[in-house]
Formats: structure tokens, sequence, C-alpha cells
């Protein structure tokens, strides 16, 4: 079957959304194939967007746009350029070594075919984040992100600890999304439109500058796990290790970073970008680093140096320049392909020995080798050595920053420092667990099966194919990629050689004997950073959670407040209300001038009339009156509330004489059921036969009854007083038969012009019901 | 008030308001009543046989439960509206149906329907709210 390209680039998006709903059944049926049967979802994505790649070279980009909202004008468009292709390959093809590694990691655990649902879901929402071109697909598939990603992290519900870091990420994470829904509608309002690849430099010189580059930098922070929004990432770490290798290696951390090389050519630029991109981003990276030495936790280290790389990655991206964006490119695949591997690494290492404390592990690569070869392949990558992706990331970084400016020379610092932080921990990683004396572990281990082991080999591999192609890499990778972040076409100079008198070459040097030299004094780092975080005492991770009780206290305080379970009291309240907002908008308005004009306030013979009844009319008005004067005469409650049907069937007479026989009817009916409900609810609550009420209550309750009335008759004669607008009287007195086929205007309105209007009237009548069958049974239950 | 009169008695009122309730709620298009007020004079008679005869018995003659009366108007309602999906018009746009029966023409329609589903919505919530409270009056 042959699809036209818009529908195949959106299928991309899409397909893996199918493919989570199905996902349950798949498992169901193929138990200790689903992985591999699931697994060729991205497969086939990955093998689609390959074709893409040659389209996408030669044209520069590719829109695809389906119907979405028409009505509207509204399309679910795609744009498929560079940076698209770059992230979605990446995602996709990480995603699906996760995935056959999941299958092995959770093997036989309850609900895997739930793991996989919520699993391709976020796939798929973070394949239309970076494929979608419409703002509002944006931010939706932005949203879902954080939605999959809150399940992926709680899927070990039943851990405290899981739950808590779910929350934490979806809370900060949702943040970040409402910014960007509003940096997005103020992007739409400032261009008219909705395609991200529609418009050019409107932005930067207009009013919205500010805002909109605030709400964008907010989404993208706490998407990307920025100071100080960096907490909720290690805690994040609750997730089974699958999740964190894809979450925090290609995906949703990056979704910030994206963001952020996305808006580059119409918000970034300025001083302004630059300066807190810079500024930011060096802190986290610095921050990461210092922080993953402070672990012993192999899982925590790793999440720590995302945060640095995410730093890292912030941080060039308000340097800006050619080189600075050509390195976030080859960093951001360096990083996804080594830091994926890593986490499945460690997960195995964690599955075969039981233990992730780096303290406690040691020589495993005997007993593990392929692993060994796996964490290898991943650490050269991190430390940057030539022949790997990692090498070429660093190279331009540094290339960038060669002016000898204070500037530039500072940044450069932070970077070099930064960098060998990270090789450091590199190398801690994958020598301490491997190499060295053999140490006992919790469990006997042995090679990880062959599934868990496919995908940091593969990875490692890519990485290493990728960087002995150097012309290759430049001509599909880097330039388009960095041409799309940047604007403007982007020439490549990737290449082998080494030049010994190319200062670039003398800093990685320098960073790799840094890296060496933490490498060697770990542990006493590792003391040191923790004497120093023991001082501080407080951290931004107890800052939420404080906040997040005070939130709680504030909420109870407010409930218990409004909610203090005395019925008179909300039925005061109720009234009270009541009789403002019948009363005071009318009269701020003026409608009362309506009845009474200013003039004529004083000609009281003017508005004080003797009405003109029939004879019957003023017996109907005598019965409402006997009726009213046996509520507040009745001797008991039972009396009184017959009393007020007497009252109510005279109101329902007025209305049959005056020509609304349905009104008529319907308050005829309700008038006998209200009668038998209060009655048997009298009977239920209890109650003393008469109402024992002091005088005060029953001058507040009458007062208040006295005003209401007053409020409603006043606003009805203000209403009639008004010229009434006939138009939809007219329309439906006129079409009523002809269109609607009914003779009964009422009914016809009820049930066929409004009727979706009563749709929504009877739901709530039915769930009214529930609720007060709910409080019965509860009070069965009760006594 | 639960005197052998009215005990006699209830079941044939019911059985009058029963039928006068239907009648009341069809011939709402053209005339005074719809599935309103025919639900309220419906649920009125569940509410006179649940005193006479005491809600638990009501309930066994209603055999179904009021409230999943209740639920299925809202379905009917709903659904009926759908109908005008497969004619390729909007939600609720009505449909009309003649079906000729002779010498009768019987006039069928989406709107008939949707009024039949307001009618068990307001017949089954009202009932299961006055049989809930009849309930506690006898325990």
């Amino acid at each position: 079957m042959e699809l036209g390209t818009d529908a195949s680039i959106a299928l991309v998006a899409i397909a893996p959304f199918a493919a989570a709903v199905l996902a349950p059944l798949v498992h169901h049926f193929s138990r200790p194939f689903a992985g591999w049967v699931l697994a060729l979802v991205p497969a086939g994505i990955v093998w689609f967007l390959l074709t893409m790649v040659d389209p996408v070279l030669a044209t520069g980009a590719i829109s695809a746009r389906i119907g979405w909202v028409p009505a509207y004008g509204l399309d679910l468009s795609f744009y498929v350029d560079g940076l698209s292709l770059i992230f979605a390959l990446t995602i996709a093809g990480v995603g699906t070594l996760v995935t056959l590694y999941a299958g092995a990691y959770l093997k036989g655990h309850a609900h895997l075919g739930r793991f996989f649902a919520f699993l391709m879901a976020f796939m798929g929402a973070m394949l239309g984040l970076v494929l979608a071109d419409n703002m509002l697909a944006l931010f939706l598939f932005w949203e879902a992100t954080s939605v999959t990603s809150f399940l992926l992290i709680g899927f070990d519900n039943s851990r405290m600890a899981a739950r808590r870091g779910a929350i934490q990420a979806l809370a900060i994470t949702n943040i970040g999304g409402m910014a960007l829904l509003v940096g997005l509608l103020l992007v739409h309002q400032a261009t008219g439109v909705w395609e991200l690849s529609a418009f050019g430099d409107e932005i930067r010189g207009s009013a919205f500058y500010g805002p909109v580059l605030a709400c964008f930098l907010l989404a993208a922070f706490t998407k990307s796990a920025q100071l100080p929004f960096h907490f909720w990432l290690p805690n994040a770490m609750e997730a089974p290790t699958p999740v964190s290798a894809f979450l925090h290696s290609a995906t949703m951390v990056q979704a910030g970073v994206y963001l952020l090389a996305r808006v580059t050519p119409w918000l970034g630029g300025t001083p302004v970008w630059t300066g807190i991109l810079v500024s930011i981003g060096g802190a986290t990276l610095l921050w990461g680093a210092l922080g993953a030495l402070r672990q012993t936790d192999l899982k925590q280290m790793l999440a720590q140096t995302t945060i640095a790389s995410l730093g890292l990655s912030v941080l060039l991206l308000g340097l800006g320049s050619s080189y600075a964006i050509s390195a976030v490119v080859l960093y951001f695949v360096a990083h996804a392909l080594y830091k994926a591997g890593l986490f499945m690494v460690v997960g195995a290492v964690d599955h075969e020995a039981g233990t992730r404390d780096i303290t406690l592990l040691g020589g495993l690569a005997d007993r593990m080798p392929v692993t060994f070869i796996g964490a290898a392949l991943a650490g050269l990558a991190m430390v940057g050595l030539p022949l790997t992706l990692g090498f070429f990331a660093k190279e331009e970084m540094y290339l960038g920053l060669l002016h000898w400016q204070w500037s530039d020379i500072a940044t450069l610092v932070v970077l070099v420092a930064g960098n060998a932080l990270l090789a450091g921990i590199a190398m801690l990683v994958v020598v301490k667990p491997f190499l060295g004396p053999e140490l006992p572990t919790p469990k006997a281990g042995h090679e990880a099966p062959v599934t868990m082991l496919v995908g940091p080999i593969l990875l490692g591999a890519a990485g290493m194919v990728a960087a002995v192609m150097p012309d290759w890499l430049g001509q599909t990778l880097l330039q388009p990629g960095a041409s799309a972040i940047l604007g403007q076409p982007v020439e490549s100079h990737l290449s082998l050689a080494i030049h010994p008198a190319n200062p670039v070459l003398w800093l990685s040097l320098a960073t790799w004997a840094l890296g060496f030299l933490v490498y060697q004094q770990a542990a006493t780092l590792r003391t040191v950073l923790r004497r120093l975080e023991a001082r501080l005492g407080w951290t931004a991770d107890k800052m939420f959670d404080a906040l997040m009780f005070g939130l709680i206290r504030f909420a109870g305080a407010v409930t218990r407040l409004l909610h203090h379970g005395r019925l008179e009291l909300y039925l005061v309240t109720v009234f009270a209300v009541l009789a403002v907002a019948l009363i005071v908008p009318v009269g701020v308005l003026g409608g009362y001038q309506l009845l009474l004009p200013n003039a004529e306030l004083g000609n009281w013979s003017a508005w004080l009339t003797w009405p003109e009844l029939a004879l019957y009319e003023w017996g109907v008005v005598l019965l409402a009156l006997v009726g009213l004067l046996a509520v507040l005469a009745a001797p008991n409650r039972l009396v009184a509330i017959i009393a007020l049907g007497i009252q109510g069937a005279a109101v329902a007479l007025i209305f049959l004489l005056f020509g609304a026989p349905d009104l008529a009817f319907t308050q005829f009916t309700v008038e006998v059921l209200s009668v038998v409900i209060l009655a048997l609810v009298m009977t239920r609550l209890r109650l003393d036969e008469r109402d024992p009420r002091e005088w005060e209550d029953l001058a507040r309750d009458g007062t208040l009854a006295l005003v209401c009335g007053a409020g409603i008759s006043l606003l009805l004669m203000v209403v009639l007083a008004g010229d009434l607008d006939t138009r939809l009287s007219d329309f439906f007195a006129a079409t009523s038969v002809p269109i609607a086929h009914g003779a009964n205007v009422v009914n016809v309105i009820l049930v066929d012009y409004r009727g979706f209007d009563t749709l929504g009237e009877i739901a709530v009548v039915m769930g009214a019901g529930m609720a007060v069958m709910a409080l019965l049974r509860r009070r069965k239950v009760a006594s | 008030m639960n005197t052998i009169i009215f005990r006699t008695m209830a079941p044939i009122i019911v059985c009058i308001m029963l039928v006068y309730a239907v009648y009341i709620c069809l011939r709402g298009h053209n005339e005074p009543g719809g599935g309103f007020i025919g639900g309220l004079i419906a649920a009125s008679s569940i509410a006179i046989l649940g005193m006479a005869n005491g809600a638990e018995a009501t309930r066994r003659a209603l055999r179904v439960d009021p409230l999943s009366i209740a639920g299925i108007g809202v379905q009917i309602a709903a659904l009926s509206g759908l109908a005008s999906l497969f004619t390729g018009s909007p939600f609720m746009t009505s449909i009309w149906l003649y079906l000729e029966l002779g010498e009768t023409i019987v006039p069928l329609s989406t709107p008939m329907a949707f009024d039949i589903g307001v009618f068990l919505v307001v017949f089954g919530t009202i009932s299961a709210i006055a049989l809930g409270l009849e309930e506690g009056e006898a325990g």
C-alpha cells in the first residue's frame, strides 16, 4: 500500500500510539517475544526516516499536513528538517533498542504489557514533538511526554519513592508546559500563524519578545532540568532502568534542548538570550558534574551527568556560533548513544550482580565481558577520545571560543572543567566496576541475556562507525542539523586529521589529563563534596517538599473554612450570595431606573396603581397569600411544608391562567414531589416537630428570604419593563412547525433546538440523583 | 397515612398515572407535555406506590434499579443525537420517519427518542431518590 507523504509522516507520530493501545494484547499473545515484536514499530520508523534523509538533504525540509479541525482552519502539520530528523532518528533508534532491552530487563513482570504501552505512547509523544510544525500540536505532544513520563517514572507504583519521583517530575515539567502554552499563544498573537516554520524575524523586534522568551525558557529549563529545576531528574531515577536509559539520553530531558534549538532562529542571538543560556547552562554543567562525583550509586551518577550534559547543550545553544551549534548537534547524538548505552550497562550490572553501588563493585569484566565492551565503548565516547562522536563534539565546542576575549576564556574554562569532570566520571563508571580486584556481590553475576547486550554494543558501535566517516557525518548529520537550528547554511569541516599546532588539540589533552586527575582523586573529592553538602543543609528537593506540603496545608485550611459542616450556615451563605447576585448587578447596571426613573421618585401614585384583575385571578392571588401565611403560622414543620405546597400550586395556577400550560404542568408536579420529598427528608433527619430557632435566627433568615424574594420580583419586573429582544422567540414560533414538525414550541426548544443543553441537563439530573443515593447509603452504613 | 383505603387505591392510581405519564410524554411535541413532565408524573406514581407498599416491594415491582433506568435514559438521549451522523449532518440534527400503518400515519423521530430519554432520566432519578428516602422511613 502506498501512502502519501503527508500521511506517512503523520504516521510516524501516530503509529507508536496505536502500538501502545495494542501493546498489552501483543504482550499477552507473544509473552517472551513481546519486546521483539514491539521493537518492530520503532525499527520501522527508523527505516522510514532513513528514506527521508536524502529528500531532506536535497530540499532542506519537508512539510506535511493533514486536516485536524478544518472548521477552525487548523491543520495537524509536520515539518521535517535536519533538526527534526536527527532527533526523530535518535529517538526511534534508541527506542528500538530500549524496547528490546526492556523485554529482557522486566521479564516476568506482572505488568510488562502495561509498561510497553506507556513506553510506546511516550515514544509517540516524543516523535510527535520533534516533528510537529503546528504550535498547538507541539504543545499537545509536549504535555503528552510529561504525562507518559509520569506513568513511566511511577511505573513501580507500590513504592513511595517512585510515586514521589513521578509526581515531582510531572509538577515541575507541567509548570513549563503551562509556560509553553502561554508562550505559543503569545507567538500566535504576534504573528497570526500557527505554523512554527511559517514565520521569520517578527518576534525579535516586537514588544512580545521579552514575555515570549521568558515563557519558552521556563518551559525548556523545567523540561531539561536546568538549575534551579534540576532536582526532579535524579528523583526520576526511581523508574526502571530501561526508562532511565530512554528518558535521560535521547528523549524527555532533551525536549527542552530541542525547543531551544527550534526557536533559535527567531528568539536566539540577542544578548539576553546568550547571557541567560550561557550562565544557567554553565552553572548547571558544573553543578551536575560535581553532583555526580558526590554519588556512589551508578545510576545516580549517570543521572547527575545527564544534568551536566543538558547544561552543556544549553550553554552551547546560548553561544550560538556556527561551531557551537554544530557541537550541539554532534553532542546530542553522541550523548544519546553513550548515555543510553551506559544506563543499559548499569541496568545489566544491577540485574546480574544485584547492586549498583560503585564502592561494592569490582572486577566484573571477567564475568561480564560483553557488558564491559559495551561500557567501554560508551565510556570512550563520554571521555571524548578520538574515533568517537564525543571527540568531534568536544573539538567543535572549543573551536568557537578561540578568540582570546575575557568572556570566551571564562566560558572555555567552564567547558574544560565540565568536560574534565564528565570524563573523570566516565572513567570511574567504566573502570571501577569492571576492572581491578573482584569484589563479592549480592548475586553471583554472570553475563546478561543477549537482548540486554544488543543495546549498549550497537549504540557504542554506531557512535564509532559514524566517527570514522567524518565526511559522511558532516554531510548527513552536522550540516542539515546545524543549518536548521541557525536558519542559515553551515559548512562541515570535520576530519580525522590531527594538527599538533591547533590549540584545540591541547585543550582536549588538558581535558583528558584533568579528567584522569578527577578519576584518581574521586574518593577524596566525594568526601569533600559530601561534607560541603551537609554544611549547606537545604536542597531544592527539600524546598519542593516544603512547598508541596504547604500547598496541601493551605488547601486543608481553606476547605475547613468553607466546608464547616453546618447545614444552616451553608444555606445562609447560599441565600446571602443569591441576594447580592440578584440585587447588586441590576442596581449597578441601572436596571431599577427602568422601573422607576429618578424623576418620578416622589410621585407615589404613578407606581402604586391598583392592578385590574378578574375575580378568579384575585382568588388565585388570595390562595397564594393564604399559603404564605399558613407557612408562617404553621404549628409544626409538616403543616408548613404542605402550606408551602398550597402557595406553589397557586403560582402554578397563575402560569396556567397566563398562557404557560407547560410551565404550569411542571410546576404542579414539582410542587407535589417537593412536598413528598421534603416530608420524607424530614422524617429521616429526625428533627424536632417544631422549629426551634431563636428569634435572632428567625430575623436573619426572614430578612434573607424577603431580600431574595424582592430581588427576584424586581429582576423579573426589570426584565419585563425593558425591551425584549424577540428575534429568537419569533424564530422559534415561526419555524417550530415547518422545520421541527412540532406545534408545542416549548417542547420543541427543549428536545430539538436546544437539545444539546437538555442532554447536559439530564446528565446533571442523573448525576445529582447518584450523589443523593450515595449520601443516603452512607447514612445507612453509618447508622 | 398507611390506611387500607390508601393501600387499596394506590395501585389503581399508579396505573392511571403511569399511562397518563406516557401519554403526556408522547403528545408533548404538539401539545402541552413532554418527557420532563411525563417523567415527573411517573416518578410521583412510584413515590405513591412506595408509600403504600413500602420501598422494597416497589423496587421488586420495578424489576430494574431506578438509577439504571436513568442511565439508560441518558444513553438513549445521547444515541438519538448520534443517529444524524449517519446522514452526514451535525450531531443532534433531527431525523423524521413517517410510518404508514393502514389509515394512520405514525411520525417517528429522533427528538421523540430524545424525549423518551429525558422521560426515563427524570423518572429514574426522582424515583430513586423517593424510594431511597422511603426506605429510611421504614427502617
